[in-house]
Order: structure tokens, then sequence, then C-alpha cells
């Protein structure tokens, strides 16, 4: 187990380095550049802004200045933010959005899971047309429109919550966030697990437990739940990952200091070592959360073992 | 230190209660180092914390700031600030050195400051800029401590605002030489203003609180105000609503206007701007608006009090001019057609057009480019149907705001979407850039000797009334070549809690916390 983990993490290298690579230079052939605004520059300033971030350099030089640099630790200087390193906003944000993702994806399985088993075993019936019309909503309507609608109505009209802002991670301010954040993946996981535990309620062993005479709540609790739920626990991964760093919409409605909003901000100011920062974590998380799926698989299901 | 931390909170204890503010600021601020700074969501920090030898009035209007009085001698190439008795925030005095420091600070490459340019009229700045020349070779000497001359090269009417910019504002030399690159710290920084910085959360909070050594710190009645970086405008106007926020900038989209008017009428605050929506055309050789007769044709087709009456509805003035009306000195000169009825324009746009070629066989097709943003692209459309009785068939492009702004620069359009707002309170910030190797002039290919002359001459005349004509002819000769479709002067629109005293709407859009009160 510990070789295979050691295997998976060095095979993440070359990885990490073919994304690392592409998004340098899809980054820097996108047309605009980070000094491109409603004020244009005079040639003299615009001059002494590439030389203060190493953009008069050659593009294969600024691209081996920058991987030298990531050798180090070190992501480089925010263009936009100048008073901070990119890892500064990182390692500042990453917390925040941490927890914020966090509680949604747990609210989000504590919710999602038993309406999905639910509605598997009462297929067809009352219960799973609502559990699924109303998956099917929270998948439909983005979080986009979702997160503004809270904020007024909980936030403004009935005035139970704040309707944005951090205040250090207080909880009612904690509330509308994380919720929002989470309606579309307990729609998500819902789904998945009604699917899931359809196939498994009909697979060979399920048949023979209900055949050994078990009653029905042991076939479900003790045989079908574990296996039904391998799905669900592989779109966690990716799903962990994204919310994390994904949430930009969250966190620009209710005003959450987390690094959502780094990516898509630094990818419209072409601030390009804020952007390589965020892809580079991103991709680092990736391939930590692929990781612990795969060795929460063995877990789950004992026919799956990494031996060396 | 720790007394002073002691005392401060004694003060607080003190006072029935202390008077703070929250503030939606729009974005993060990238830096509070006032030499770094490239927007107004950081300005409105700098400024508080750091006092310019001349500074803003609530109203917008220039007054004396760490200079007590200066004199401009009779040619116009010498200032002389007398800097009155203060201090920084940490006690120590400032002096006439500081303000140099700070100007020389300001032209080095290495701080790459984007509005250095304005400093070039001092001697030897632009060679500062380039590299060419060490910092220590600026034109500025400081007699004695409390005294600072700077040397122009040349009268220039417009230098006064240049300082009243926070980049030009002195800094604590002595500070930033102990802490390095990174001064604007809190625990760190020391500052000039009325307000000094205690607390920075990325992305969650500033605050800053009353500065005790502030020159007028008698006169300053906030205590505290808090920043919070809100992004999205509904956001900053639900928080408005909930009573969290005290001011929000930019925080009522037009889509909400009418709402707003209706329902936050005491707090809306809504004034002129120095800034213009218009058009850029592309005057290069071979393009279709190289042709005057084309572009007096789209001009006289546009229905300017449409665009702001039915699609903006803000208060937005209808422009046939360039420079917005409510910038200091605005000069007069507008489109010929002003007057005239639209239907007598439409017909002069059709002979025009036919004159020029075009006609049903042979229609003028143009690409209008604009940047992603709601307003835009419903103005954009409004102006292709109005230019649609000429025969002109639009095609509209839309792009992202860095992509768009890369290709004016570029040259790399017909007719371009451009807002122009002023850094400083003067028409030449408008003027100048399509005059000699300005903005504009690089962008649109607009090259006209007289009229360079005539900005040229502007600058450098000190009789108002004599300057005044003088940008007149120039503004004339611009709009009489139709090197432009301006459609409107901007408007701010701002949330101000009615409990507030001392926020007033004026044309750059500074609103310095030392002036706000509460009302009883």
């Amino acid at each position: 187990m510990l070789s295979y983990t050691l295997k998976r993490l060095l095979m993440a290298i070359p990885t990490l380095l073919i994304v690392i690579t592409i998004s340098f230079f899809l980054m820097r052939v996108a047309p605009g550049g980070p000094f491109d605004g409603e004020r244009q520059l005079p040639p003299e300033i615009e001059a002494n802004l590439k030389a203060a971030y190493h953009l008069d350099e050659p593009l294969p030089m600024q691209y081996l200045r920058y991987m030298g640099n990531l050798l180090e630790g070190d992501f480089g200087p925010s263009f936009k933010y100048k008073d901070f390193s990119v890892t500064e906003l990182i390692m500042q944000g990453f917390p925040v959005s941490l927890e914020i993702g966090g509680l949604a994806i747990l609210l989000a399985l504590m919710i999602g899971l038993p309406l999905g088993i639910a509605a598997a075993i009462r297929r067809n019936s009352t219960v799973d047309y609502l559990v699924m019309g109303t998956a099917l909503t929270g998948i439909a309507v983005p979080n986009f429109v979702i997160a503004p609608i809270f904020a007024l109505v909980f936030g403004v009209l009935l005035a139970w919550l704040p309707a944005g802002g951090w205040n250090g991670g207080a909880w009612p301010n904690l509330v509308l966030p994380v919720v929002a954040l989470s309606i579309q993946q307990i729609a998500y996981i819902a789904r998945m697990m009604r699917a899931s535990m359809i196939e498994t309620l009909g697979s060979h062993f399920i048949r023979t437990a209900r055949a050994k005479g078990l009653s029905e709540r042991e076939v479900i609790w003790r045989h079908a739940i574990r296996p039904a739920m391998l799905p669900v626990v592989s779109y966690l991964g990716p799903a962990i990952a994204g919310i994390i760093t994904g949430s930009v919409v969250i966190e620009q409605i209710f005003g959450i200091p987390g690094i959502g909003r780094y990516f898509v901000q630094g990818a419209l100011n072409r601030d390009y070592t804020l952007v390589m920062g965020t892809v580079v974590f991103y991709g680092v998380l990736i391939v930590l959360m692929n990781l612990i799926v795969d060795l929460l698989y063995s877990a789950l299901d004992p026919q799956i073992r990494y031996d060396d | 230190m720790a007394a002073l931390g002691g005392l401060a909170l004694g003060a607080l204890a003190s006072s029935a209660q202390a008077f703070s503010v929250n503030i939606a600021n729009g974005a993060e601020p990238g830096t509070l180092d006032p030499q770094k700074t490239s927007g107004n969501w950081e300005t409105r920090i700098t400024r508080a914390l750091f006092e310019g030898l001349v500074t803003y009035a609530a109203d917008g209007s220039l007054v004396p700031g760490l200079a007590e009085r200066w004199e401009i001698s009779a040619d116009g190439k010498t200032y002389t600030f007398h800097l009155r008795d203060a201090e920084w925030s940490d006690g120590e005095p400032i002096t006439a050195e500081d303000a140099a420091f700070a100007l020389r600070r300001v032209l080095e490459p290495a701080v790459a400051n984007h509005n250095a340019n304005l400093y070039y009229p001092i001697v030897g700045a632009r060679a500062i800029n380039v590299g060419e020349a060490a910092p220590a070779s600026l034109g500025v000497e400081t007699p004695d401590a409390h005294t600072l001359k700077i040397h122009l090269t040349q009268p220039t009417a417009w230098f006064l605002q240049a300082l009243a910019m926070t980049e030009a504002a002195p800094l604590p030399a002595h500070a930033i030489e102990a802490a390095g690159e990174h001064w604007v710290e809190p625990g760190k920084t020391v500052s000039s203003g009325a307000f000094t910085l205690s607390e920075w959360q990325p992305q969650a909070r500033i605050v800053i609180a009353k500065n005790p050594h502030f020159h007028a710190a008698q006169d300053v009645a906030l205590d505290q105000a808090t920043f919070y970086p809100i992004d999205d405008a509904g956001s900053a106007l639900n928080r408005f609503r909930t009573g969290e926020m005290d001011i929000a900038y930019s925080s009522v989209p037009s889509s909400r206007f009418v709402w707003a008017k209706q329902n936050l009428a005491d707090a809306l605050r809504v004034g002129p701007l120095t800034a213009e929506y218009f058009y850029m055309f592309n005057l290069r050789d071979g393009q279709p608006l190289a042709d005057r007769r084309v572009r007096e044709a789209l001009n006289l087709a546009v229905r300017r009090e449409v665009i702001t009456g039915q699609i903006l509805g803000q208060g937005q003035t209808p422009s046939t001019w360039f420079v917005p009306r409510g910038t200091a000195n605005a000069p007069g000169g507008q489109m010929a057609f002003a007057d005239m009825p639209m239907e007598a324009r439409l017909t002069r746009a059709r002979q025009l057009m036919k004159a020029a070629g075009y006609g049903p066989e042979h229609p003028l097709r143009l690409t209008l480019n604009y940047n992603t943003l709601e307003d835009h692209k419903k103005i954009a459309v409004a102006v292709a149907a109005m230019w649609k009785p000429l025969g002109v068939e639009v095609a509209l492009v839309n792009s992202e705001a860095a992509v768009h702004y890369a290709t004016i620069r570029q040259g790399k359009f017909e007719v371009a979407r451009y807002g122009m707002v002023a850094t400083i309170n003067d028409p030449f910030d408008f003027l100048g850039s399509y005059a000699d190797d300005g903005s504009a002039s690089r962008a649109s290919g607009y090259h006209d000797a007289e009229y360079d002359a005539l900005v040229a001459r502007s600058t450098g005349e000190l009789d108002p009334a004599t300057r005044q004509r003088t940008l007149t002819q120039a503004q004339q000769r611009l709009l009489d070549d139709y090197a432009l479709l301006p459609l409107y002067d901007y408007v701010s629109v701002h949330l101000v809690s009615p409990r507030l005293d001392g926020w007033q709407s004026n044309p750059m859009d500074v609103h310095p916390l030392r002036y706000l009160e509460e009302r009883d």
C-alpha cells in the first residue's frame, strides 16, 4: 500500500509538468496582456512594467525562469496583488475555501446519500419522483442564481443571517454560502446514489443474500450500500478539488476570502503568475484527491487491492 | 508602542461612542503603496493614509495639504512649496526631503508607476523614468527642511493637479528604508494622512483608524473606517440595505437604478464625473472611417438622448463634445449639428454617405467592438440600429476587457467602444490623448499638427482665460474633424447612509474620509 502510494505520487510529477507547461504557454498566447486596460499606458511606462515582471524577456527564458522558481517553491509575485506573493495569497485563501467546500461536501453527503437510497428502495414511488424531481431542479438551477436569491431572501428580506461577509468564519456567515454551494452537490450525489443503488440491488450477490432469507433491511445495510457507494466516492475526488478551487461565484457573491475567485479573476486580469499558481495548486489537489479515492476503494470493496 | 496602544484604547473608551463607518469598496486592493496603485478602490484608502502637498476638499477642489502655501514663479517653471509643521504617525517630522524622496521614487523605473508620465514636466524626470539617468538628478531641491522647490522644463497648467494625486504625496523615507519593498503593512507602515492602517486581511477587510499625529486631527470626526472588498454590485447593494455598509461604491447597476431611486432615495448619490463614453474611430488610411464624410454621417445619425434617457436613465449627459462638461476649466465647443433637428441631420447624413460612395448597392459594412458589459451591448445594438437608415451594416464584436483594449492598442478595429476616466481634473487628460503620441492618437491613428500645437500651447498658458480659449479651439478642431463619436458624460452612482454628512458628489469622485461627520 505504501509503495503503491509512493509510486502514484512519483507518477504525478510528469503529469503536473505537462499541465504547467501547457497552461504557461496557453496563457501567453491568449490575446491581451496584464497591462491592457481602459487607461492605455504610454510606451515608456509599459516598458517599465514589463521589465519589472521580466515580461520583456523571450518567452522560453520566462518559462525557464518560472520553472526554476517553482522548484524552489516560489510561485512568483502576483501582477495585480503587488503586496503579496502568489504563495501568500493561496496560503491565506486555501483554509477558507477548504472550510466552505469541506462543509458543503459533508452536508451534501449527509443529505444526498439518504435521499438517493430512499429513492432507489422505493423506486417509481411518490418519494422517488419527489426526490428526483427536486434533484433535477437542483442541478438545473446554477448557483449564480441560487446564491443571490439566498442572500436577498435570508439576508435582506428576512434578515435571519448576514447577507455576506466572512467575519473570521463565524457560523452565521457560513450558513448561506455552504448551503448554496451544497445544493448542486446534494442533487448530483442523490441521483448518482439512486442509480448505483438500483444497479446494485439487481446484482447476483443481492439475489443470493435475499435467497439466504436475510431481511430487506439487512440486505440493504449490510450488502448493498457499500458497493453502491463506489461511484459516489470516485465522484468525490474531483468534486472536492473542484468545489474548493472553483467556488468563484459563491465566494464573490458572499464576499468570502477564499481562493476560488483568484482563478477567474486572475485569468481575466492576465495575472499570469496567479493563474499559474492556482493551476499548479489545483493540479496537486486533484492528484491527491484521486489517490485518496483510490485508497478508499479498497476499504469499500474487498475485491480491489493494491499490491506491489 | 504599548503606551500608544493604551492611549488610543483609553481615548476610544472615554468618548461615548466611537464614530466608525463600513465601506463597500469594490475590488480588493492590489497594493496600498501609493505609488503602485492602479485604481480608485486603492486610492480611496491610500488617500486616507497619505496626504499630498496639495489635496482634495470634500467637493473635489484643491486645497493646501502638507504644504501650507506655495508660490509659482512668473515664468511658471518654478514651484516653491512651504511645508507646515507636521509629523508622521510615528512622531517623526515630515520634511521637504520626504517630499523630494517621493517625487524621485515615483519616477524610478523599478517602481513602475502607471502615471509617472504626469511628472515628466519636472526637469530630468523622463530620463529617470526610462532608466537613462539617476533619480538624484531630478530637478527638485530642498533649501531647508520646510521648503521644496520643483523646477519644470516648461510651464504646465495642470501640474498642481498631478501633485494632488496620492502618487506624489510625501513618503516616509525612514520607514521605507527600514521596512523595504513591502512597507505598507499594518505595524510597519507610517502615514501622514488623517488615518493609519491598523488591519489588513486580504480579501476580507482593511481597517484604518484616526491618526492622532495628523496635522488637522482636531477636525477629523471619524474614528475608524473598514473597507470591504465586494466586487459584486448586487452583494454590495444587499449589504447596504441590511445596514451593514454605510457607504457602497458603484453598487447600483443600471438595471436596479429605478428601483433604488424609489426605495433608497435618501441614500442614492448621483453626480457628474470627469469621464467620457465614446466610440473611437480607426482613422488610418484605407479604413472606411478615414473618410471625414462617413465620420460626420455616423455622428449625425446617433440620437444620444435615446441612449442616456431610455437605455441608461441615470442622468448621464448626452454629449457632442469630448471633454466632459463637469471637468475643471472644461472648454466650450461642440459638433456643428448639435442644434439641428433630427430630420435635417438624417437628410444630411444620407447625402454625405452618398457622396462618399455608399448606397443600397454598396452598403458600408462596419465592425463595432465593445467589451463585455450588459450596458455596452445595449448601447452598441442601439447605435447599430440608428446607423441602419444610412445603409450601414454593423457586425458587433464582443470581447472581454483585456482583449478589447489590446485590440484597440494594436489598431485592429474600425469602431470601438471606449471609456476614458480622468486621472487629473483637467481637459488636458482628454485632449492630450488625441495629441502627439497620446494613447488615443496611437490607437486611432489621428494626427493633426495644428491640433497638436493647440494642445501643447494650452498646457503652457498660465492665464486661465487665454488657456480656456486655446482649449476650446483645440476641442473644436477635433470635433470638426469628427475624429471620434462622443456619446455621453458619465455620472457616478453611489449609496451613502443618510446619517453621514460631509460626503459630496464631485466630478473627480474623491471623497476624503476626514470630512465625514455624523448627522445628529
